[in-house]
């Protein structure tokens, strides 16, 4: 699949917004950060602006932007649109929560209430983002069980990277915080891991017998219907050559995990303002390595109507 | 609404025959032909005398070469919407510009709604949608739903233009979900096949697949002949010289 950089950027941007949001909801809601004004400003500024970058850059690549408002509409059928609808519906008690909290300093009762209904938001959100992709039947490597939980796993993973920055820039560093994001970094490794292991033995059923209905032998395209390129080779024709899928692979892998992972591991020993410099520097090391994963996400699915071309 | 029919009271589609077409793209011309200025219209062209050619088409011709142990034959494959029972391009759609008609079951896109998201053309396994850069919309094969209920035309013109444009006939229309119709009997009779059946999309559309060779064509895999054996007399001395 082609990796268009306006749906790269938005599903890391929002994946990591919607993780802060949701940290912020619960842990600025029940109490855990206190309500100090800079911090939930500077916070929610941050959740909130890497929501709507995201969301500003989707509609960058629709034909009709100015009709965007339809795709609210078919929450019944369509992953998109409760997308749509969930992320709409995520400013509500977002707005509120940041009036509360920020505006008015408190926390517990209704605060707390639409901190976690914001929370809650969050999720639904991410979960729309990730189904959107694992619905898609004609994409194996999409279409898997790693899809979804990967979408929340990078969620929470970016979003608590993220949230202890910004506790450590304020000098509020909470060690709970530090070894969420920590223990959320390695596990996302673990799973980027697996899903990499999973679609390379992946076994497809669908060939170019099955999809040209030619049963038994081989079936070898020996000429095109055009001699240019067209739309569907270059949506969905997009291929990677395999020796840049492994350095990309381990390029992703050093900058989204390792290097996080090893920021956080030293920041207890660290003093102010080093320990909030290695948090930045994680944050900002794991926000340009999941651009790459998710990149690479696109790039290495394979798309059913690529058989019909042979490749 | 993007959501499916239960039931649909037809089941139009196309039969197509892999035996017998030639692959002329007679039925790819015919139907950019009609459809440019048609219900989809138009089938806009990108640089269409540049050095690169770009535009929307419903209907694209490939050409395969099939290995079994029998030998081997050139396969022309026309490559067109299949008008799914169950076609996820439309429940992907978030605007419900995509639907299925409860009617006839022929697959449409409306222009109007359409907001260019294209997810809708990856849902497709089939590659059966296209995205029109210039108007912003994704198109596709509409069936010909403007010529098949045309009243303006003579009753035997009211099948899609590529069925009417097809020299060998190998493409056929009617009702697929009809099990007495001509089309129906002669996808029985020549076991016409679905495409990607796994993927459980349902496609309306059949294919026929080839024949089995028979046994009265000459073989290509034939014996090498046998050595000539060097005659005497008048026909050797003649052979001899001519060899020379």
């Amino acid at each position: 699949m082609h990796p268009a950089f306006s749906v790269v950027f938005f599903t890391t941007a929002t994946g990591a917004g919607y993780g802060l949001l949701a940290m912020l909801g619960v842990l600025g809601g029940l109490g855990f950060i206190p309500a100090d004004f800079w911090l939930g400003f500077v916070g929610m500024a941050l959740a909130l602006g890497l929501i709507a970058a995201g969301l500003l850059s989707s509609t960058g690549h629709l034909g009709r932007p100015e009709r965007a408002w339809r795709a609210f509409s078919q929450w019944r059928s369509s992953w998109l649109s409760r997308e749509g609808v969930a992320s709409v519906a995520t400013f509500i008690p977002a707005g509120l929560f940041g009036i509360g909290w920020v505006f008015f300093g408190k926390s517990g009762g209704w605060v707390a209430a639409a901190g976690l209904l914001t929370a809650a938001g969050a999720v639904a959100t991410t979960c729309t983002t990730g189904m959107i992709y694992a619905s898609l039947k004609p994409i194996a490597q999409w279409r898997s069980r790693y899809t979804l939980p990967a979408y929340l796993i990078f969620a929470v993973m970016t979003g608590s990277v993220l949230a202890n920055a910004l506790l450590q820039g304020f000098k509020l560093g909470s060690t709970a915080v530090l070894i969420c994001a920590l223990v959320a970094t390695l596990f996302g490794w673990g799973w980027k891991l697996a899903t990499w292991r999973y679609n390379d033995r992946l076994d497809i059923p669908t060939t170019a017998n099955t999809a040209t209905g030619l049963a038994g032998g081989t079936v070898r395209s020996i000429e095109w219907p055009h001699t240019e390129e067209n739309y569907l080779l270059k949506e969905m024709g997009f291929r990677i050559a395999r020796k840049h899928s492994a350095r990309l692979r381990r390029i992703a892998q050093a900058l989204a995990f390792a290097v996080p992972a090893t920021l956080l591991a030293i920041i207890c020993f660290l003093p102010w303002p080093l320990g909030a410099i290695a948090s930045l520097l994680a944050a900002a090391a794991q926000l340009t390595g999941m651009l790459v994963e998710r990149w690479l996400f696109f790039a290495d699915a394979k798309h059913t109507v690529t058989l019909y071309y042979g490749r | 609404m993007t959501c499916l029919p239960a039931h649909t009271e037809k089941k139009l589609g196309l039969v197509i025959d892999l035996d017998t077409c030639v692959g002329c793209q007679a039925c790819v011309t015919a139907c950019k032909e009609w459809n440019t200025g048609g219900h989809m219209a138009p089938l806009t062209d990108v640089d269409p005398y540049g050095g690169h050619v770009d535009g929307v088409w419903f209907n694209r011709v490939h050409s395969y070469e099939h290995t079994t142990e029998s030998g081997g034959r050139t396969v022309n494959f026309p490559r067109s919407c299949l008008h799914c029972e169950t076609p996820v391009c439309v429940t992907v759609c978030p605007t419900g510009a995509s639907y299925k008609r409860a009617s006839d079951g022929i697959v449409l896109v409306d222009e109007d709604k359409c907001i260019g998201c294209k997810l809708c053309s990856w849902a497709c396994p089939y590659g059966a949608r296209e995205f029109d850069a210039e108007v912003g919309v994704m198109k596709k094969c509409t069936l010909c739903v403007d010529r098949i209920y045309n009243d303006n035309l003579a009753e035997e013109d009211r099948v899609p233009a590529c069925v009417a444009a097809c020299p060998t006939s190998a493409r056929h229309f009617g009702d697929l979900g009809d099990p007495a119709s001509a089309i129906s009997q002669l996808v029985e009779e020549r076991g016409g096949v679905a495409l990607m059946p796994e993927l459980g999309y349902k496609p309306t559309n059949r294919y026929l697949p080839p024949r089995p060779r028979g046994e009265r064509a000459a073989k290509v895999d034939a014996p090498a002949l046998e050595p000539i054996k060097t005659e005497g007399g008048f026909l050797g001395w003649i052979d001899r010289m001519l060899s020379n």
